[in-house]
């Protein structure tokens, strides 16, 4: 299941994407937070996207998340438009046998959506401003 | 040939539109296309080093010929998640 959503994003239901095999499922949420990296106070997010070529994006990751980390059941869905602080930006869900490549595919594929999807976002402070972010190179984990 | 440009992000905001129609010689790579679009609005001239483009879907480099009726996105950096 991949998506790009403009209004809140609903977590996949269970019985929707894990399969009969499926012992762990790992569920990663991406938040809007009330500081930018600097620091300043953000009052909100504006994201976009170039929805196909992003959905694209998703799937071509999703394989490769097969291909490193073997049977593993992903939905990741994206939200866009304007985001308050505490909005859930991003869900990636992983199912699998067991939690170990579970919790690997999920961080894989957090990783590669902000490294490479065709997503921006625009931070919007508390004083007025706003200014596109793009992610720092090598994310990983930020 | 027709070309229809899809601009994101800060370079939508700098060409004052999302889609762009531009209109080029036979032949023209998606370099001349970004000196058509940097000449319309020469604020691109710094964001050509970060800027990536896709034609029709595909990432491709600055050299790719184009073709009549492609479209061609370019994208800033990304910030997703």
């Amino acid at each position: 299941m991949f998506g790009i959503v403009r209004n809140a994003i609903e977590l996949p239901a269970l019985e929707n994407v894990m399969r009969p095999g499926d012992g762990a499922a790992v569920t990663f949420l991406g938040i809007v937070r009330s500081r930018a990296d600097d620091g300043r106070p953000v009052t909100g997010l504006a994201y976009e996207a170039f929805e196909l070529m992003a959905i694209g994006e998703f799937q071509t990751i999703a394989s490769e998340v097969r291909e490193r980390f073997g049977d593993v059941t992903l939905a990741i869905v994206h939200r866009i438009g304007e985001l308050r602080v505490g909005e859930v930006a991003v869900a990636v869900f992983a199912g699998g046998v067991h939690r170990g490549a579970a919790f690997d595919a999920c961080e894989y594929a957090i990783d590669e959506v902000k490294r490479r999807a065709p997503i921006w976002k625009k931070e919007h402070y508390a004083d007025g401003a706003a200014q596109w972010r793009a992610n720092p190179p090598g994310n990983a984990g930020e | 040939m027709r070309v229809r440009v899809l601009a994101f992000a800060q370079l939508r905001e700098l060409l004052g539109a999302g889609e762009i129609a531009l209109e080029l010689p036979n032949g023209a790579r998606v370099v001349d296309a970004w000196a058509a679009l940097a000449q319309r609005c020469p604020g691109l001239d710094g964001q050509r080093a970060s800027t990536r483009a896709a034609r029709n879907g595909t990432l491709v480099t600055f050299d790719q010929a184009l073709a009549d009726d492609d479209e061609l996105a370019i994208l800033p950096p990304v910030g997703g998640g």
